[in-house]
C-alpha cells in the first residue's frame, strides 16, 4: 500500500500554511491483525481529518472497520494488531509514543465513550469512585495524586465505598459533574455500583468520565446504539450541549444514518475496511456519490413513508477474502469491468457531478477529476479520471499508475 | 432499600457480615472458624500445663468428667492436645496459603494481562511444579530444607501456588476481554492499576473459594505430612500426628482417633461455608438480589 492519494491531499497543502491546522490527521492508517490463517487487514489506507470543535460522523456497516479506526487513534487494539501510517494529533504523532508518553494523552486530552457504558464500568467499583480516579489521575491536584500502593485488589475490597470522598476537591469535581450530566441525585448515586444504574444513567456516567479533563477530542463509538430513542437523543443533545461547552472535537461513529444527519458537520462513509466517501454532511446526504452511500441512505426509512425503503442485498466480504479492486463491486448495481482492477483513488466531486456511465466511459464526456480543495470526495471509478480509464484492462492493486495530479 | 448513609459505609466486611446474617451455614462456619481460631489462639497461653507432659498411670482413659475426649497411650489429656493442635493446624495451613495465594495470584495475573512469552513461561513454570504429587514434593521438599515448621510453610506455599496462578490467569483472561479494561486503557491507567486494581477486584471470587479449599487441603496436606513424620516436629500436638499415633489404638481406644479427625473435619468445613459466603459478598451483584429477596 504505497502511497496512494489520500482524500485530504487536497486540503493539506493548504492547511500547512493555514493557522487552522486539523487537530487530528490521519494519514494512509492500515491495521492488520495476525491470525492463525495469516494477516488480515482491518482497515486500509485510511485519511481522517478533524479540526477542532467540529464533529465528524463515521458511518458503516459492522466490520467495515470504522471501530478499528478509532481505537487506533488511542491505540487501545491488542499486540497482534499492526499499524501502518501516521496519525497526528495536534503535532504528536501519537503512533511514534510509548504507553508512557500515551498515558498524558489517553483520557485527558483524548477520551473515548463506548457503545455499551455497562460493560466499560468496572462493576465491582462504585461510578463515583470510577470518575473521580480519572480527575486525580490528570488533574494534578495538590494532595490528591494516585499514590502507587493506593489500589490494588486488598485495599478495593476492604476500603469503604466512601472511600474517594477523602480526596475532597476532586470528590467535589465529581459530583459537579454528575450533576452535570444529568445524573440525579449525584450525591447518592455516586456511591452506588454501575449495575444500579439504568442504561441512559451508565452512558451519562461514561460521558461524565470521558469528559471530565475537558478533552480535546472525545472519541464516541456508537454511544447510543444500546439505548432506547428517547434516552438516545437526550444523550445526544448532551454530547453536542458539552462539545459546545468545551469545545471538543468529536468523532461520532454510529451506523445510523439518522444520528449522523443530527450530530455530525462532516461524514466519512467506511466499507470493507476503506474510506468510500467523505464530505459534508448536508452535501453528501442530499448529494451521495458512492453507490454505497447512496445505498446507505436508501436504507434508512423516511418518516411519511414516500421512498420506498431499499435495503441493501449481500454482505460486507470477509475481511480475509476481500476482492481485489473495489470491494463493493459485488453488492454495487452499478459495476462495471473497471471496478475489478483496483480500488481508485479519491476524487473530489460537486454536488452537479453526474456519474460517468458505462457507455460513456471510453468517450470524453467522463467528468474531470476536482481537485479545488472541494472537500467532498468518493473513491469510486464513476467519478474518476480520462487517465484512470485508459489503464483500465491492466490495472491491479499494487500499479504505479496514479493520477498525476496527486503528486 | 439501604439508606444513603449506610450506603456510604458499605463495604465487603459489611456485605460479608450481612450475608452471615442471612445464611445459617455461613453462620455455622464464622462461628466454628471463630471459635477455632479463638481456641487456638487463647488457650496455649491460659492452660496451666504442658500438653506433653506424660504420664503413663492415665494411659488410654475414655472419655470422663476429668478428661472429656480420654486419654492416648501417653496419658497425655486429648482434647488438650487437640486444642493446642489446632494452633500448628492453622498457622501452617494459613501462612502456606497465602504464601501460595500471594505468589500465585501475582504471576498468574501477570501471566493472564501479558499473554506471550511472559505468560506462556510463567505458565509452563506453574505446570511443573503442578505436575508433582502434593504429597510427594512437600514431602522431599521438607526432607531437603529440614524437619521444621517453618519449612512445612514454605513447602505448603511452594506445592498450591500453581493453582492460584492458573485460577487467577484462566479469570483474568476472561475478564480481560470486557471493555471496562480498554476504557481505563483509554482513561491512561497504568497496566500494574489495571492488572491490580481493575481485573483483580473482579476475580476475587474464585480465588476466595481457591483459598479456602486449599486451606483445607493444607490442614490436610500438614496432617499427612505428620502422619508421616515429616511435619511439624515432635513433641508440638498435631492432629496428623495423633491421628498417625492412634492408628494402632484404634479398636481399644477409638476417642483417640476421632478426635483428632472430627478437628479436622469441623475445621475444613466451616472453612469452606465461610469460603461460599465470602464469595457472595464480594458481589455487590449478587447481594442486591439476596436484598431484593427480603
Amino acid at each position: 500500500m504505497t502511497a496512494d492519494p489520500s482524500i485530504t491531499s487536497n486540503g493539506e497543502s493548504e492547511a500547512k500554511h493555514s493557522p487552522s491546522e486539523p487537530l487530528l490527521s490521519v494519514d494512509g492508517l492500515s491495521v492488520q491483525f495476525q491470525s492463525l490463517d495469516g494477516p488480515i487487514e482491518a482497515v486500509s489506507d485510511i485519511d481522517i481529518r478533524i479540526n477542532r470543535g467540529e464533529t465528524l460522523g463515521l458511518v458503516g456497516e459492522s466490520g467495515s472497520g470504522k471501530s478499528v479506526t478509532a481505537r487506533s487513534i488511542l491505540r487501545l487494539l491488542d499486540s497482534s494488531a499492526s499499524l501502518d501510517g501516521r496519525i497526528h494529533f495536534d503535532d504528536t504523532d501519537l503512533l511514534a509514543l510509548d504507553e508512557a508518553e500515551l498515558r498524558p494523552i489517553r483520557g485527558n486530552r483524548i477520551s473515548m465513550i463506548f457503545q455499551d457504558a455497562g460493560a466499560a464500568l468496572n462493576p465491582v467499583l462504585t461510578v463515583g469512585d470510577q470518575v473521580s480516579e480519572t480527575i486525580r489521575m490528570h488533574q494534578d491536584i495538590p494532595g490528591e495524586g494516585i499514590s502507587g500502593v493506593e489500589r490494588n485488589a486488598l485495599t478495593s475490597l476492604l476500603r469503604p465505598t466512601d472511600w474517594p470522598k477523602r480526596f475532597e476537591e476532586s470528590w467535589a469535581r465529581t459530583i459537579e459533574l454528575f450533576d452535570r450530566v444529568g445524573i440525579p441525585e449525584p450525591d447518592r448515586r455516586a456511591f452506588e455500583y454501575p449495575h444500579e444504574y439504568s442504561g441512559g444513567m451508565r452512558q451519562r456516567a461514561m460521558i461524565a468520565m470521558a469528559l471530565s479533563c475537558r478533552p480535546e477530542l472525545l472519541i464516541a463509538d456508537e454511544p447510543t446504539t444500546a439505548l432506547d430513542v428517547t434516552i438516545e437523543a437526550g444523550i445526544l443533545d448532551l454530547i453536542e450541549e458539552l462539545q459546545a461547552e468545551f469545545g471538543t472535537a468529536v468523532l461520532f461513529i454510529t451506523h445510523d444514518m439518522g444520528v449522523i444527519n443530527e450530530v455530525a458537520d462532516r461524514v466519512v462513509v467506511m466499507y470493507a475496511g476503506r474510506i468510500v466517501e467523505t464530505g459534508p454532511t448536508r452535501e453528501l446526504f442530499e448529494h451521495p456519490k458512492h453507490p454505497y452511500t447512496e445505498a446507505l441512505l436508501d436504507s434508512v426509512p423516511t418518516l411519511d413513508g414516500t421512498e420506498s425503503l431499499d435495503p441493501l442485498s449481500g454482505n460486507v466480504p470477509d475481511p480475509q477474502n476481500r476482492p481485489s479492486g473495489c470491494p463493493f463491486r459485488d453488492r454495487c448495481p452499478e459495476a462495471n469491468a473497471a471496478c475489478d482492477g483496483r480500488f481508485p483513488p479519491a476524487y473530489g466531486v460537486h454536488p452537479e457531478d453526474e456519474p460517468a456511465t458505462v457507455s460513456e466511459r471510453g468517450s470524453t464526456t467522463v467528468p474531470e477529476p476536482r481537485r479545488d480543495g472541494s472537500d467532498h470526495a468518493t473513491r469510486c471509478v464513476l467519478y474518476g479520471d480520462v487517465d484512470v480509464l485508459q489503464h483500465e484492462p491492466g490495472l491491479s492493486g499494487s500499479s504505479t499508475a496514479e493520477p498525476e495530479g496527486d503528486k | 432499600m439501604t439508606t444513603e448513609t449506610e450506603r456510604a459505609r458499605r463495604s465487603v466486611f459489611g456485605s460479608f457480615l450481612r450475608t452471615v446474617r442471612r445464611d445459617k451455614l455461613a453462620l455455622g462456619g464464622a462461628v466454628g472458624l471463630a471459635g477455632i481460631s479463638f481456641v487456638a489462639i487463647v488457650t496455649p497461653w491460659v492452660i496451666g500445663y504442658d500438653p506433653s507432659t506424660t504420664n503413663l498411670a492415665l494411659m488410654l482413659q475414655p472419655p470422663s468428667m476429668e478428661h472429656p475426649l480420654g486419654t492416648d497411650r501417653y496419658g497425655r489429656d486429648i482434647l488438650l492436645r487437640i486444642v493446642v493442635g489446632a494452633r500448628t493446624s492453622l498457622f501452617v495451613a494459613s501462612l502456606g496459603v497465602g504464601i501460595a495465594t500471594v505468589i500465585g495470584v501475582a504471576l498468574g495475573s501477570i501471566s493472564g494481562y501479558y499473554e506471550g512469552v511472559v505468560g506462556e513461561s510463567i505458565m509452563r513454570v506453574a505446570d511443573t511444579v503442578f505436575a508433582f504429587p502434593a504429597l510427594l514434593l512437600a514431602l522431599s521438599l521438607v526432607a531437603v530444607l529440614g524437619q521444621h515448621q517453618y519449612n512445612v510453610i514454605v513447602a505448603v506455599g511452594i506445592v498450591y501456588w500453581p493453582i492460584f496462578a492458573r485460577i487467577t490467569r484462566g479469570s483474568v483472561l476472561s475478564v480481560k476481554q470486557k471493555d471496562f479494561v480498554q476504557a481505563s486503557q483509554s482513561i491512561g491507567e497504568r497496566d500494574y492499576r489495571i492488572i491490580f486494581g481493575e481485573i483483580l477486584p473482579n476475580v476475587t471470587a474464585p480465588i476466595i473459594v481457591q483459598a479456602t479449599i486449599s486451606l483445607a487441603v493444607a490442614i490436610l496436606l500438614e496432617s499427612a505430612l505428620s502422619f508421616l513424620g515429616l511435619g511439624v516436629p515432635p513433641p508440638d500436638p498435631s492432629w496428623g500426628r495423633m491421628l498417625a499415633e492412634s492408628r494402632d489404638f484404634m479398636t481399644q481406644a477409638p476417642w483417640w482417633t476421632i478426635a483428632p479427625g472430627m478437628a479436622i473435619v469441623v475445621t475444613v468445613l466451616s472453612l469452606n461455608f465461610v469460603g461460599d459466603a465470602l464469595r457472595d459478598a464480594l458481589d455487590p451483584q449478587q447481594e442486591d438480589m439476596l436484598e431484593d429477596e427480603r
